[in-house]
């Protein structure tokens, strides 16, 4: 089939459909978010239309700089290892039966049906010091006594990885069942042995793929708000904790709704940055 | 949203509707009971079935007012949706069961209709902490239900119950509490101005809560958990995972009367003692059934009954009700409480959470 570019008004009709749904799912919800951030707090709880920047003063503040980064690099970080570990992981999983890929396909699609709830207790209980798997340790002898394993950074990391995986699998799946395994077959015939052919061919040929993958688990791990709260200590609190602190518990609106601007706004202007970097080195 | 479904018709509602309405038309009885009604907004979930279940069906024996009991958001959400319907001349409900902190909220912009002493001939049983006035001294609402909020303990884990909220601050309990995570829910400070610093009256003054903070940033490396979510400690404290920490008195007796190994003590200083109002909303044209619910709640005898079946502490001087020892101290105590200091929490909430959330999330 070939596509024809659109030549009238009328072969844009597909596009109607997304647009609108677009425009009164995203823009507008935006848009009053936007609005909101520049309203007037009342300390009763209440807040009054004006166009007032207090909320964004009071964000810009080196107590927020350090959770925004904080909240930016984890997420950066478990898109990075959910990319290295995914990315091996898919490749073989591509390339294995067919009974085998339904199987860990169904497996990865079950752990999406899992909220952000059960996954936290549930990592909360396997990383404890009365029911957790250090009780397995020390039942094998590999630890003298029991202890917890949460809450830390390494475990907040742990669940957000967890949660995140199935994602970062089911995005670079189709790309990977539709790359040409005959430009491994090439390579190995050109005398490359199997690790150098994966991380020379397989690896370059996917690059596009592989940051559309990164920004999207990027942005998905931005969200989170649960998991840090259930297995971090304060200190790995996200920007989206504070923020729902402050709309849920403060009724402070305009506040939370200035953060979440600023959060969107950075990350939008993160995610062109390395669509940018992208497009030059494929230039190149 | 959820408001959205509560309110959003089906069919369901619908044929309910019809079928209620046959059945009005049918008993004229009802049809004058229903004549008289009043909306009530319970928070959601254990008071609202508590409610449904123990004292509105005797109300409305009692009185032959129809009572509908409406489900409201803790926070203050449903304070802006009652302000907001207010304004609009609706009144989601008549009488609402507010926090303290919301009803000063309210008292700002007048939302709570002043109550009439003389029709409330019941308010002399009130212990006078439960009686919310407006700065000019009219009535804007009277207590609902009160709680208390406690030490709490793993008894495998502390054979020995704690005396004092200063075990908190005990180096031996090491990553071992699971505390409250806002300034306005925990009441930290308050308990920390009692403990250590003689009473309330150290919170006065910006500099006075600041120190106060300090105090408090040393019991930091103890605390295991923050929580925002009840779930979360309860379950740790339960299986000693977080023995210790700060909960509610009346879940932590239900939870050992369950045979779980949990205790509650009321140290020295004093439980923490918060509760709800009920509020009559600007709006509502109900005030007659109002002040007779209202009226009805502060007879000891039902504040007794609340104590048995809900578990509140009963917000009358024990002295009035026939309430044994084992009842009372299963929902209260007679230690004098720490009070919160609500009017800070409105006064200065958004510097109070700003320098909370440094405190805590500070490294």
């Amino acid at each position: 089939m070939r596509l024809e570019p659109p030549r009238r008004a009328l072969d844009y009709a597909p596009l109607v459909f997304p647009a609108v749904m677009l425009t009164v799912f995203f823009v507008v919800p935006f848009g009053i978010m936007v609005m909101v951030s520049f309203f007037q707090r009342q300390p009763a709880g209440f807040y009054t239309p004006a166009f007032v920047f207090a909320s964004y003063e009071r964000f810009l503040t080196a107590f927020f700089g350090g959770v925004l980064g904080f909240s930016l690099g984890l997420a950066a970080l478990v898109a990075l290892i959910c990319v290295v570990i995914g990315f091996p992981f898919t490749y073989e999983l591509a390339r294995a039966r067919r009974s085998v890929q339904v199987v860990w396909l169904v497996a990865l699609l079950s752990i999406l049906s899992l909220s952000e709830v059960v996954i936290g207790f549930a990592w909360s209980t396997l990383l404890s010091r009365t029911a957790g798997i250090s009780n397995l340790l020390v039942w094998l002898g590999l630890m003298e006594k029991p202890t917890a394993l949460t809450p830390n950074f390494g475990a907040v990391l742990t669940g957000m990885v967890y949660q995140a995986l199935p994602y970062t699998v089911l995005v670079l799946y189709p790309a990977m069942a539709r790359l040409d395994p005959t430009l491994m077959e090439a390579s190995r015939t050109l005398g490359a042995p199997p690790l150098k052919a994966f991380l020379t061919v397989v690896v370059p040929a996917l690059r596009n793929t592989i940051l559309a993958t990164f920004i999207m688990v990027f942005v998905f791990a931005l969200g989170s708000y649960l998991l840090p709260q259930l297995l971090g200590r304060p200190q790995h609190w996200t920007l989206s904790v504070l923020i729902t602190d402050q709309a849920i518990y403060q009724s402070n609106m305009p506040f939370a709704a200035a953060m979440a601007v600023f959060l969107v706004l950075v990350t939008l202007a993160l995610v062109g940055l390395s669509l940018l970097v992208g497009r030059k080195e494929i230039a190149a | 949203m959820t408001e959205t479904t509560k309110t959003g018709i089906t069919r369901r509602t619908v044929l309910a509707g019809a079928a209620a309405g046959a059945a009005l038309l049918a008993m004229p009885s009802i049809l004058r009971a229903a004549d008289r009604s009043l909306k009530i907004g319970v928070y959601g979930g254990y008071f609202q079935e508590s409610f449904d279940e123990h004292i509105f069906p005797d109300f409305t024996s009692a009185t032959g007012i129809e009572v509908q009991s409406i489900s409201e958001p803790t926070g203050e959400a449903w304070l802006v949706q009652l302000s907001q319907a207010a304004r609009a001349g609706q009144a989601p409900a008549d009488v609402s069961m507010m926090s303290q902190v919301a009803m000063l909220k309210g008292q700002a912009i007048d939302l709570w209709s002043p109550l009439d002493q003389a029709k409330l001939p019941n308010l002399k049983n009130l212990l006078p902490q439960f009686v919310n006035k407006y700065p000019d001294g009219r009535i804007a609402g009277v207590g609902a239900v009160a709680w208390y909020i406690t030490l709490v303990t793993n008894t495998d884990v502390f054979p020995e119950a704690p005396t004092s909220w200063a075990a908190l601050w005990d180096p031996a309990n090491k990553d071992r509490l699971g505390l409250l995570a806002l300034v306005s829910n925990s009441f930290l400070l308050e308990v920390t101005a009692r403990t250590f610093f003689g009473g309330p009256a150290k919170l006065d003054t910006e500099d006075g809560i600041l120190e106060v903070m300090n105090k408090l940033a040393e019991l930091k490396p103890n605390v295991r958990l923050w929580y925002r979510d009840e779930a979360q400690f309860e379950q740790a404290l339960k299986s000693g995972e977080i023995p210790m920490g700060q909960y509610y008195h009346d879940v932590t007796g239900l939870a050992a009367a369950d045979g779980n190994p949990v205790r509650s003590t009321f140290p020295t200083e004093g439980g923490i003692l918060d509760s709800g109002c009920w509020a009559v909303s600007a709006a509502s044209k109900k005030s007659a059934e109002a002040h007779e619910f209202i009226n009805y709640m502060s007879d000891p005898a039902i504040q007794a009954k609340l104590t048995r079946n809900v578990g509140t502490a009963p917000t009358v001087a024990r002295s009035l009700t026939d309430l044994t020892d084992k009842e009372f101290g299963a929902a209260s105590s007679e230690i004098a409480p720490i009070i919160p200091r609500y009017d800070l929490y409105q006064t200065k909430s958004d510097w109070l959470n700003q320098k909370w959330t440094e405190l805590i999330v500070a490294g």
